[in-house]
Order: C-alpha cells, then structure tokens, then sequence
C-alpha cells in the first residue's frame, strides 16, 4: 500500500509534467491549426460558410470517399507570380536579416562590453519600442518616408536633393520596416552569446600575435555563431511571412507571400488555394530551421561541455 | 631541494656585468586611485626561471599582464632583451602568456590551437605542422591533435596551453597560477616537469604564484610582493634563510621569533637580551640594528634541537614543557612552552620508529639552537 502510494507520488512529482507542458503547446497550438490548414488545402472551393468542402464523405453505407484536391497546388505551380512572390518575399526576409546582423552585431557587441550599470540601461533602450505599438511604430515610418515627410524635406533642406525621392511604397522601404522592426530580436540573442565568451580567450588571441581585428574573425565570431544563427532564424522566419510591413510600406510594388495570402482568404476568399500557400511557405521555413539546428547542436556540444 | 649542477652555476645576478634580459624600471600601476603594482624594478637574466610569490592581491597578476602587455604600466619602463616595449600592445611584443584557465579555444582542435600563434605569422604551412608537432612531442601530447579542448582533462589542457604559448619561441613566457587547478600529485609531477621543459627549451619563464612549495621547488630566484612593492629577491635558498624582513620570513615556512633588545653589536655578532625567550640570543652575522634597539630573532623549527638534559651552552639555550607533538610521518614537531609562555616549535626527523621517541608530553625539555642558525630581523 505504501509502495503503491509512493509509486503514485513518484509519478504525480516527476520531471516528465514539466517538459509535457511545451508539448501539449505545441500540439494545440501549432500542431492542430497546422493539420487543419493542411486539410483544407486539399479540400475544394465553395460558396458559403465555411468557403470550403469536406474531405471525406459518406456516399452510401460503409463507403467513404476521401477527396484530395491537388489543384490548389498545381494552380500556385502554373502561375508564375507565386513562385515569384515567394522569391521575392525570401530575398526581402534575406536582405532585412543581413541588415539586422550587420546593424545588430556592433550593439550587441558594444552592450556586452559595457558595464554593468550601463548594460542594463542600453539592454532596456534595446527592448523600449516594445512598448509602442508595432502598428503605430510602422505607421511613424510613413511619416517619416513619405514624398513631403521628414527624411526628404531634411535631405532637400541640406541641398542634398532639389525634389523628393520616392522611398514609400518601395521594396527598400519594406526591407528598412522589417529592420527597424525585428532589430531588437536579433540583438538580443547575439548578446546572450556574446556576453558568454570569456575575455581571457581574446587576451589569448591578442598574446598568440592577433591583432584586434584577427582575434575577431578567428575568436570572437566564431564562438558567437549560436547567437548569430538564433538571432537570424528570430529574424528570417517572421520576416517571409510579414504581411503588415509590405502592406503598409511596400505599397502595391512589393509581392509578399503574407500579402497575398491575406488577398487569397479576405479578397478573393479562396481558402484552400490560400491555406496551399500557407503549407508551402513552411515547407519552405523548415529547411532554414533544420540548418539551424544542426548549427546549433554543433556549437553545443563544445561550448557547454565544461 | 637539491638541484642540478648546471643550475647552481647559472647565476648571473651575481655577475655585475652581467646585462639583465627583462628589465622593470619603477614600474608601477594604478588603478582608480588604488595602488595595485607600487614601483617595482627588477632585473631578470636570460635562461631563469623566476617566481613571483604572494598573496592573493598583491599585485603579482597585475605586474605580469604589464610583462604580457594587457595593462600598461601607470609609471616605469618595461624592457624586453634592451628593447623598450612599455607602450606595446600584447601582440606585438615577444612575449607569450600560459593563463591560469588556460585560455584554449573551445571552437579549435588541439591541434588548431598549438598552431593559433603560428599562423599570425608568416610561416609556411609545412613548418608550422612541423613546429605544432615538435611542441606537442614537447608536451607529450602528440596522440591528441584532433580532440577538442572539452575532451581533455584539466592536466591534458595544462600541457597543450603550454606548448601553445612555447611554440611561438618566445622571449619570455609568463605563467599564471598555471598549477593552481591540478590537484597535489600532479601538480607536484608537473612542477619538475615544467622545470625540465624549461631547461629545454631554454625559454625565461616568470612565474605566478602563491604556492610557496611550488615557487620553491621551481625558481632560479623569486620575488616576494606585497601590497605591490617587491620585498625581497633572491635564491629559494637566500629567502628561506636569510629573510629580510618579518613579512618574508612568515610567508616563506614556519619561524620562531623572539622579540628583544639589542646589547651588544659587533662586526661578526650581535648579542640580545630576550625575555621571551628566556635566554641571550647570539646571532652569528652582524645587523644594522644599533645597540638598545628592539629586534626579532628568528629560527626555523627544524634548526631547534631538543635535548633531554642541559647542553653545554648558556647562549641560545632554553627549557619548557612539551605541550604537543605533531606526527607528520617524515618528521615530528614539537610545540614547547617557554617560561615566559612563549610558544615555540622545533621539528625533528623521525629516524627511528616510535619504539624510542625522544621526548613525551608533559615533559620538561631543553632547546638550543646554533649561533649561525638564527637571523636578527629588523623590519
């Protein structure tokens, strides 16, 4: 009986409960809407509610048909703007996550050689656009780009232009919104590692003959590789989907792929043809995320070991 | 410790003409406001192997990474083999550096990391495999190019950041602690070990530490710091019997000191009155001590002798009663209390085996030791 009662215990207290929570997260959370898009990706357009049809039907008794409609598919495979569009939103996703790390690696570096007090202040000046609203920090980006805004009177006051740049409704302002808006991501986990790396390694370097400049390409990035691969994914994998940035800065110039999903549901209130495009744009998120994967298990094992 | 021959002869400080190798002329460091390295010169001669000894926060650390070139001194010259590199930065200076963590690069093979300082020069890449291979033969670790530091233990890693830093051929070397994190048998097989590599490679090296056996065992001379003034340099020998100073005589083994009043100061002797010790205390060397001035004598314990019946001397000669007797297998120590309630330590080798110990507790014993054996400490 006391056995038994322990045995209960050991089962009621054990380690398992905990690491089951992100699991039944990720279950009805990512799994199941997941599932549920799949389904009705393959399912058939209808008029009404819900726009879609079922996949499996009773036709008479003890027969059940499973229809899978592939031509959503196959339509998003002919037409060309798609396969496009994902290019295009990929590239933009690309370009906005080099420049996060080309802007985010000197803060980052900076913030972890600073002091302890100062760190803390910069760490909180790093996450304060946080507290505006992402929608009302994008829309300030209109005022500041638009024909008459702030940046071209600026540039057309110091003589530097004599009529405005188009920079609105540009690729150029899509990729600057994804930037200013996903920097703090990518700050924050380059820190993380950064502030890691031991600082008598670099002395070690700089006593081995590196000057500062080699002590940082064969020291320092190497054993910031984590943060730079955790930070670009927190970055990248948002980024290819983003539909508020184009939408708001991009204009009609810039195709992403969260553009015309929007489109395809709302507009031409296609659901499956949309939800295909949803499967197929995490297909392809899932090779970046297995790279980076792999990256990150590498670095692990010999970072963590002592 | 007896040493080899071919190091008792080398003792170039004795030889006025002989030009120092490292040179620190009133080096000193602050930091904030806080004196950290207080005006140290110090003259260091090629081929030695010097031990800075002290205790934690002493300055010893900070005077050596101005050596590696991390700090710059806030006053005072630093030559390297005549060459003035005061205001050179760590990688341009002919100096390598074996940290106390080791420093290895996690992201490197063993390998990558001996070769590390040799690809920042020019050196073609059959040499440097070449020279990577002959520093780990150095080392013994030949069979562990591929492995990553993580795979090695704490004595494997001490090797590979030593030939790490002796591939470089450097000028000098500097070691930081890099005993500290072995434990005792091994540390006390890599003290000869590094001796030995040492005479090899013919390298100065400048030890770290505040491990006086290991700083004892190691060293050609040392240096004793405090508060970052440099108190005494010498021979493991000259500071072991000849310290210049209370703080150098307790930091360096265990002293009996006696505390009196100088009577009498001659070339060749010197004579104090001492209470505390019971007797007079004749000191075989002169001091500059003048007469009337309150001094210390000291005397190790093992150069106490302990006598059941009264020796034939008056001078440096006391009784009391036995209070403990310590059994440290090679030998014994005694605690005996004077007269004047004095404690007073004398060890003696245990040559014979318990069947005729000497003396018991309790018991009332005499002590006595040799005029040339005891030393008059003034500061």
């Amino acid at each position: 009986m006391r056995g038994r009662l322990i045995k209960l215990q050991r089962v009621l207290l054990s380690p398992f409960w905990a690491v089951l929570v992100p699991y039944v997260w990720l279950l009805f959370f990512f799994l199941i809407p997941f599932l549920i898009v799949l389904k009705i990706s393959f399912s058939d357009l209808r008029l009404g509610l819900p726009p879609y049809g079922p996949l499996m039907e009773w036709v008479e008794e003890g027969i059940l048909i499973i229809r899978l409609n592939l031509t959503n598919y196959s339509f998003i495979g002919t037409d060309a703007l798609y396969l496009f569009t994902y290019l295009e939103s990929l590239m933009i996703a690309v370009i906005g996550t080099l420049g996060c790390l080309l802007i985010g690696y000197p803060m980052a570096y900076g913030i972890a050689k600073a002091g302890p007090p100062l760190r803390t202040v910069l760490l909180m000046m790093v996450i304060l656009p946080f507290w505006t609203s992402f929608l009302l920090r994008v829309y300030a980006w209109i005022g500041i780009l638009s024909p008459h805004g702030f940046l071209n009177l600026i540039l057309m006051k110091i003589g530097l232009i004599s009529s405005p740049l188009t920079l609105l409704d540009t690729t150029f302002a899509t990729v600057l919104g994804i930037i200013y808006c996903y920097l703090p991501f990518m700050i924050l986990p380059l820190f993380a590692s950064l502030e890691k790396i031991d600082h008598t390694l670099v002395e070690a370097a700089y006593d081995l003959g590196a000057k500062p400049f080699q002590a940082f390409l064969r020291v320092i990035w190497p054993l910031s590789l984590p943060g730079v691969a955790a930070g670009s994914m927190l970055v990248l994998i948002p980024a290819v989907g983003e539909f508020v940035i184009p939408e708001l800065l991009g204009g009609s110039q810039t195709l992403m792929i969260g553009k015309v999903l929007w489109n395809e549901f709302f507009t031409n209130r296609d659901w499956p043809v949309a939800s295909a495009l949803a499967v197929i744009m995490l297909i392809f998120l899932v090779l970046p995320i297995t790279i980076f994967q792999r990256i990150q298990e590498r670095q692990v094992r010999f970072l963590d070991a002592d | 410790m007896a040493q080899k021959p071919k190091r008792v002869e080398l003792q170039p400080w004795q030889d006025p003409k002989a030009k120092p190798y490292i040179h620190l002329e009133g080096v000193s460091k602050e930091f904030n406001g806080t004196i950290a390295v207080d005006s140290v010169t110090l003259s260091i001669f090629q081929g030695e192997f010097f031990s800075l000894l002290g205790p934690s926060g002493c300055g010893k650390t900070t005077l050596l990474r101005m050596l590696a070139g991390f700090e710059m001194p806030s006053r005072g010259k630093i030559y390297i083999d005549g060459v003035d590199v005061t205001r050179r930065p760590a990688y341009d200076r002919p100096v390598n550096m074996m940290f106390q963590s080791y420093a290895l690069f996690p992201h490197m093979t063993v390998e990558q990391n001996v070769a590390f300082g040799l690809k920042q020069e020019r050196i073609s890449k059959a040499e440097i495999k070449d020279r990577v291979r002959e520093g780990l033969k150095l080392v013994q670790m030949e069979r562990y190019e591929t492995r990553r530091p993580h795979q090695l233990s704490g004595g494997q890693r001490q090797r590979v950041a030593l030939a790490r830093s002796l591939v470089k051929r450097p000028k000098l070397l500097l070691l930081d602690e890099p005993l500290a994190a072995l434990d005792k048998r091994l540390r006390e097989q890599t003290q000869f070990e590094l001796v030995s590599i040492q005479e090899e490679v013919g390298i100065t090296f400048i030890l770290v530490t505040h491990d006086q056996e290991e700083a004892m065992t190691m060293s050609t001379r040392l240096g004793i710091m405090d508060h970052g003034r440099l108190r005494q340099i010498g021979t493991p020998n000259e500071i072991y019997e000849y310290p210049n100073s209370e703080y150098v005589a307790d930091f360096i083994g265990s002293i009996n000191k006696f505390e009196g009043r100088v009577i009498e100061n001659e070339a060749d002797h010197i004579l104090v009155e001492s209470e505390e010790a019971g007797c007079e205390l004749y000191v075989s060397h002169s001091s500059e001590a003048p007469q009337g001035a309150q001094v210390k004598v000291a005397i190790r314990p093992e150069k106490v002798m302990i006598a059941t019946s009264p020796p034939d001397q008056k001078r440096n000669s006391t009784k009391g009663i036995v209070r403990d007797i310590g059994y440290l297998g090679d030998v014994s120590i005694y605690h005996v209390e004077l007269e004047s309630g004095k404690i007073v330590l004398a060890t003696q080798p245990n040559l014979v085996r318990l069947a005729e110990r000497l003396v018991s507790w309790d018991e009332e014993v005499y002590l006595f030791w040799r005029a040339e054996n005891s030393i008059v400490l003034t500061a």
